[in-house]
């Protein structure tokens, strides 16, 4: 209680986001920790502590992006790092059993979990674990996380990139820039599915809309159709395929380009189109349907993205999203997409920290919940 | 893209069964005077146009010569049967593997062509090319696709009423059909082939493609057919319609346990299309995937349309390509998916000749030397096939034909005169010439059909009857009787077939199919007799009518236009009446109406209006020949024109039932104006004008009415409309508002009918309305029941 006097929430700082595939955490770990604080420190929170950040992986699923982490951060008073750590929402039993085998409950710390399992485990966690979750609204975290990473900037680096020359593959390079003035931003987060968000401003934003061909889909479809496992393996095999042979292209039907419509011969004409043929089923490569999948999904996702930009009138539209991650094809695509559809007006940014803003607009909700108590 | 993929569903076809012999007269029909050929080729249908000429038999009337002595004929005009030709274009669709059956075909039907081109288009036309040139010694002309898709579009959607639908699965009919809207422009195409293509059309030749998806049909059929190894595309739609998608696709609850209420996103909302089969170990069915994948696609090209149709202002929506073309599964996924992104804004249009649009644009790029945009076409109600006759889980019987493959045929006749609005309709765009759909209201459907059906007798009698001097009239009577019994077991199957069913549609086809077999006016006899004898009464009714007060003449010539119009062929209750005696008379006819108060009675503010001053031009809708014209409407004519009212006569161009047709009119009241000063006066002075209303229906669309009528009518001011009988202000137009007076008479000769609108046989609809901005105070207003 004496934490709480201090208008100081209890340590440990955990933000939590529980999506649709994946739980994104964010824990904030002190460095400024006095002698006298250490000594008062329970037993169970220094464990806690020297768990997460002695380890680079938890369990079989867990993962903490140490590349991700930012170091010597000032968060309300304190000094400390911020890590990232993701496991598959699958495990989330496993994780709340972890929360009542370490007696998580006793630390007196609020929860704080945005995310749709933020309502689907709540119950869960009150029973196996006998924790009380805050649950907040996961675009209000998304948002205010983005702006307050974006703030403060990556390890003294900018968190925002875009490509240069995006229509040219030879010539195209990521290149840093800042947020300084984000207003207006249409932003697109593409978690399992995907969420399309105007901002006005922190707290003024709308959710224009969404759609079901997302993350999950193109993982669900490689599962289906090369047996693939895990994402890393999805985009592993995606790298290596080739889309054109499985999508029918405009050049495939008209011989060339379709000028009448202004339409390249090397633009897609149907997703899969080749498909439609036995021959070509039988002989086709599992790398090459991992390619046209994430192709697929991508350019639909960009499709979108794109007309939402025109008619909301926004320029600047900024992804988000655990489907970005180690995926340069999709980023890269998107950014070209952006580019060639628009004839230069729009312009894809992209955030170092993809995933995992909604979790830190998680974790600030905690230090702003208990600064006015 | 268009239909552009050429697939592997039927190659096996192409060694087709060659016992296969193709009935001339039911396909290809009229191929003899063909003489302009567009071909369509899509991935799995080809759709054949063709123009050709069609003669048949029109009955004519002529005046005699009355001054000469010698045609001391006691008969009032003479009746000719005279050949016409008429134009009219075919469109047959049929699976690409009949295809070079098909060029066989029309290789050896082929007669004194001078055709030296085919037009084609669709992504199969270069495949066949060789083919076709082989076959029939023609030169392939390659026309755009997209081009032929949106010039064949905008021609259904102007020519054929009930062309566009919605698609309700679960409403009691499926689909609901629009009244055609005059303008049809603006509209948004989404054609759905193997790709999509958005193309906004802001004119006949004024389109644009917006926008597109390379996620369309070819993406349901390839990675169907990767996920569930099922190649044929209507294969993977069944298996669809009998999946769960929940099983496959995470949905908001997976995620939240429930809602996502914050949003208003509902549990059952797909979040992630295929989010499950992600992260489970598990064999999913191949009919959950395909449903999965159906619903994937589907909400993907409805929220990429919402968006283009946001983008640019549309509200018209019609969605086309082989992924929608008659399969109920993608019609209602794509209609599921606008609502949801609209909110119920936009509503998604299909069309009942998608199918063919390429095709009539194909045709309709190399006739232009014909301008055929300049004429109005109708569609032949008794050779097309109607919606859904080839989709083998609808029909059945089609499928069962032995000796023949599985078509569709749709014809258009071009009609003599070009149609438009009647000036006079208060809002075009809402009008619905009728009253009741019978595709909606199924327990009149049952009884209307059963009627028509109970009237066939009747009907092939009086044909066979019309043409004594011809021996093989029974034959062809024969042909009609099972050609009209087959259209009604189809309509009672799929009343949907031809856009809303409805009486008029049904007397319509039957028209049609009369013609179809050189039965142009059965009643044309009947007609000449009965005009003939009721002219012999003419005076006298006249003069009696003279004798009474003004107040009991109004009453009285009210009620001869009422009983006049008991005197009809078309009523089955009285059709057995008239044919058992003959001497039903005039008299007879007025004591058998209804005494007032009247089923519909507003004749006391008639009578209250007449009082007032004349109208300036009364436009009157004449229904029956005989009594009805002559002792019925003729003397209340003649009371409008003493008014100082002007008269514009509009009846019939062609013959249907025993109506008056225009050029027997212009007959009748030659021989009245020869007795009568009043009539004789007002054609001289040019008051009273008898036009065509370009129609060759018992009922009446006022929305598709003779130019000349429409001109005729906005010069001269007309401020009174009258509709008489059942057929035009009872079936249709009840409901008709108009933005002048107008006057709705008839009387009920059906006993279901009356039983329906609370009423019984003989019951009488008076009906006078006044819009309301022309009501000229409270008192005199019109009291509609």
């Amino acid at each position: 209680m004496k934490l709480i006097s201090e208008k100081k929430p209890a340590f440990p700082w955990f933000g939590m986001d529980i999506g649709g595939t994946l739980v994104k955490l964010v824990y904030f770990e002190p460095v400024d920790i006095t002698a006298e604080e250490e000594q008062e420190e329970v037993e169970n929170l220094k464990s806690i502590r020297r768990y997460l950040t002695s380890n680079v992986a938890y369990g079989k699923t867990g993962v903490r992006d140490v590349h991700l982490e930012l170091r010597n951060l000032t968060m309300f008073g304190r000094t400390g790092n911020l890590h990232f750590i993701r496991f598959p929402t699958q495990a989330m039993p496993r994780f709340i059993q972890m929360g009542r085998d370490k007696n998580f409950s006793s630390l007196h710390t609020t929860l704080c979990a945005t995310g749709g399992g933020a309502y689907k485990f709540e119950n869960d966690f009150r029973t196996m674990a006998d924790l009380e979750l805050l649950k907040l609204d996961e675009l209000d975290c998304l948002i205010r996380g983005l702006l307050y990473v974006d703030r403060v900037g990556f390890n003294g680096h900018p968190e925002c990139y875009y490509f240069q020359n995006p229509s040219d593959t030879q010539s195209c390079v990521k290149k840093p820039c800042t947020l300084d003035n984000p207003f207006p931003m249409l932003l697109v987060n593409i978690g399992s599915g995907v969420s399309i968000l105007t901002v006005y401003s922190e707290n003024n934003y709308k959710r224009v809309t969404g759609t079901s061909l997302g993350g999950g889909t193109f993982l669900g479809l490689c599962c289906l159709l090369t047996g693939c496992e895990t994402f890393e393996e999805a985009l592993e095999m995606a790298s290596k395929g080739d889309s054109t042979n499985v999508d029918k292209l405009v050049k495939d039907i008209y011989g060339g380009d379709y000028e009448r419509f202004g339409l390249q011969g090397s633009a897609v004409a149907s997703s899969f189109g080749h498909m439609m043929s036995k021959e070509k089923r039988d002989s086709i490569s599992k790398e090459d349907l991992a390619r046209a999948t994430l192709v697929t999904i991508t350019n639909n996702i960009g499709s979108i993205a794109r007309m939402c930009a025109v008619n909301e009138k926004i320029e600047r539209v900024v992804f988000v999203g655990n489907f970005l991650r180690i995926n340069t094809v999709s980023t890269k695509l998107l950014a070209y997409a952006m580019d060639f559809w628009s004839k230069g007006q729009l312009r894809a940014l992209f955030l170092e920290h993809e995933g995992y803003f909604g979790a830190v607009g998680a974790l600030m909700e905690l230090l702003k919940t208990t600064e006015d108590p | 893209m268009a239909e552009c993929g050429r697939v592997d569903s039927h190659t096996s076809g192409h060694t087709m069964d060659k016992s296969i012999t193709l009935p001339p007269d039911e396909i290809f029909r009229n191929l003899e005077n063909a003489k302009r050929f567009a071909i369509d080729i899509g991935g799995s249908l080809t759709k054949l146009a063709y123009y050709s000429t069609v003669q048949h038999k029109v009955a004519k009337v002529r005046s005699f010569d009355h001054t000469t002595k010698e045609a001391a004929s006691d008969k009032l005009y003479e009746i000719s049967v005279q050949e016409e030709v008429t134009a009219r274009l075919h469109f047959i669709k049929f699976e690409n593997a009949y295809i070079e059956t098909c060029l066989d075909f029309i290789k050896d039907h082929l007669v004194n062509t001078d055709t030296k081109v085919i037009k084609a288009t669709g992504g199969g036309a270069h495949k066949f090319k060789e083919l076709i040139e082989r076959k029939l010694g023609l030169k392939v002309d390659k026309e755009d696709e997209m081009t032929c898709l949106i010039k064949g579009c905008n021609f259904v959607l102007k020519n054929i009423p009930h062309e566009a639908f919605v698609y309700a699965k679960h409403a009691d009919s499926e689909f609901r059909f629009q009244t055609a809207n005059p303008d049809i422009f603006p509209y948004l195409l989404v054609n759905i082939g193997s790709g999509v293509s958005i193309v906004k059309v802001e004119s006949e030749d004024k389109f644009e493609r917006i926008g597109g998806s390379s996620i369309g049909g070819g993406t349901f059929w390839g990675l169907g057919a990767l996920l569930t190894k099922t190649k044929r595309f209507d294969e993977l739609l069944q298996l669809a319609s009998k999946g769960q998608h929940t099983s496959v696709d995470m949905l908001v609850k997976d995620i939240y346990g429930g809602s996502y209420a914050y949003l208003g996103l509902t549990g059952d909302l797909i979040a992630s299309s295929f989010g499950k089969s992600a992260t489970a170990d598990k064999e999913f069915s191949k009919e959950d995937m395909a449903k999965s994948l159906l619903h994937m696609i589907s909400n993907d090209i409805g929220q990429l349309a919402c968006l283009y149709a946001k983008l640019h202002n549309l509200s018209r929506v019609y969605f086309g390509g082989f992924f929608i073309r008659g399969h109920p599964v993608t019609m209602h996924t794509i209609t599921y998916s606008i609502n949801f992104f609209t909110k119920g804004e936009v509503q998604a249009l299909f069309l009942r000749h998608e199918g063919y649009l390429g095709a009539i644009g194909a045709f309709l790029k190399g006739a232009e030397e014909d301008n055929p945009n300049q004429y109005s076409w109708g569609e032949n109600y008794a050779g097309s096939s109607g919606l859904m006759s080839v989709s083998p889980d609808m029909n059945p019987m089609q499928r069962a034909r032995s000796g023949t493959f599985p078509f569709d045929m749709l014809e258009m006749d071009r009609l003599e005169r070009q149609l438009v609005n009647l000036p006079l309709l208060q809002d075009p765009s809402s009008y619905i010439p009728d009253t009741v759909d019978l595709t909606e209201d199924a327990l009149a459907r049952e009884y209307w059909l059963y009627c028509f059906e109970e009237a066939l007798d009747g009907v092939v009698k009086r044909a066979i009857a019309s043409q004594p001097e011809m021996p093989e009239a029974a034959a062809r009577a024969e042909k009609f009787r099972q050609k009209y019994r087959h259209k009604l077991q189809t309509l009672r199957q799929q009343p949907f077939a031809y856009g809303s069913l409805t009486v008029r549609s049904l007397l319509d086809t039957r028209e049609h199919c009369l013609n179809e077999f050189n039965f142009p006016d059965p009643y044309s006899k009947i007609k000449q007799r009965e005009n003939d004898v009721a002219l012999r009464y003419y005076q006298k009714a006249v003069r009696s009518l003279e004798e009474l007060s003004w107040e009991e003449r109004q009453f009285a010539l009210v009620r001869g236009v009422l009983a006049g119009n008991v005197f009809d062929w078309g009523a089955k209750a009285v059709s057995d009446v008239l044919e058992s005696d003959p001497e039903f008379g005039f008299e007879e006819a007025k004591r058998q109406l209804e005494v007032r108060p009247w089923l519909v009675d507003s004749y006391d503010q008639w009578l209250e209006r007449q009082k007032g001053p004349p109208h300036k031009c009364a436009l009157f809708f004449v229904d029956n020949s005989g009594v009805d014209i002559i002792l019925g409407v003729m003397p209340f004519v003649r009371e409008l024109l003493s008014r100082g009212t002007e008269v514009v006569l509009a009846s019939n161009s062609g013959p249907a039932l025993n109506d008056v047709t225009n050029s027997e009119l212009q007959i009748l009241t030659e021989r009245i104006a020869a007795m009568d000063p009043v009539i004789q006066a007002g054609l001289r002075e040019d008051r009273l004008t008898l036009v065509q209303s370009g129609s060759s229906s018992p009922c009446l669309d006022l929305s598709r009415l003779d130019k000349v009528l429409a001109m005729v009518v906005r010069e001269r001011q007309t401020d009174l409309v009258i509709i008489e009988g059942m057929g035009r202000a009872i079936h249709t137009n009840y409901y008709a508002m108009l933005s002048c007076e107008s006057l709705k008479m008839a009387v009920i000769k059906n006993s279901w009918l009356a039983d329906r609108l609370g009423g019984k046989l003989f019951s009488v609809v008076f009906k006078y309305e006044v819009p309301p901005d022309k009501q000229p105070s409270p008192d005199c207003a019109a009291l509609t029941p």
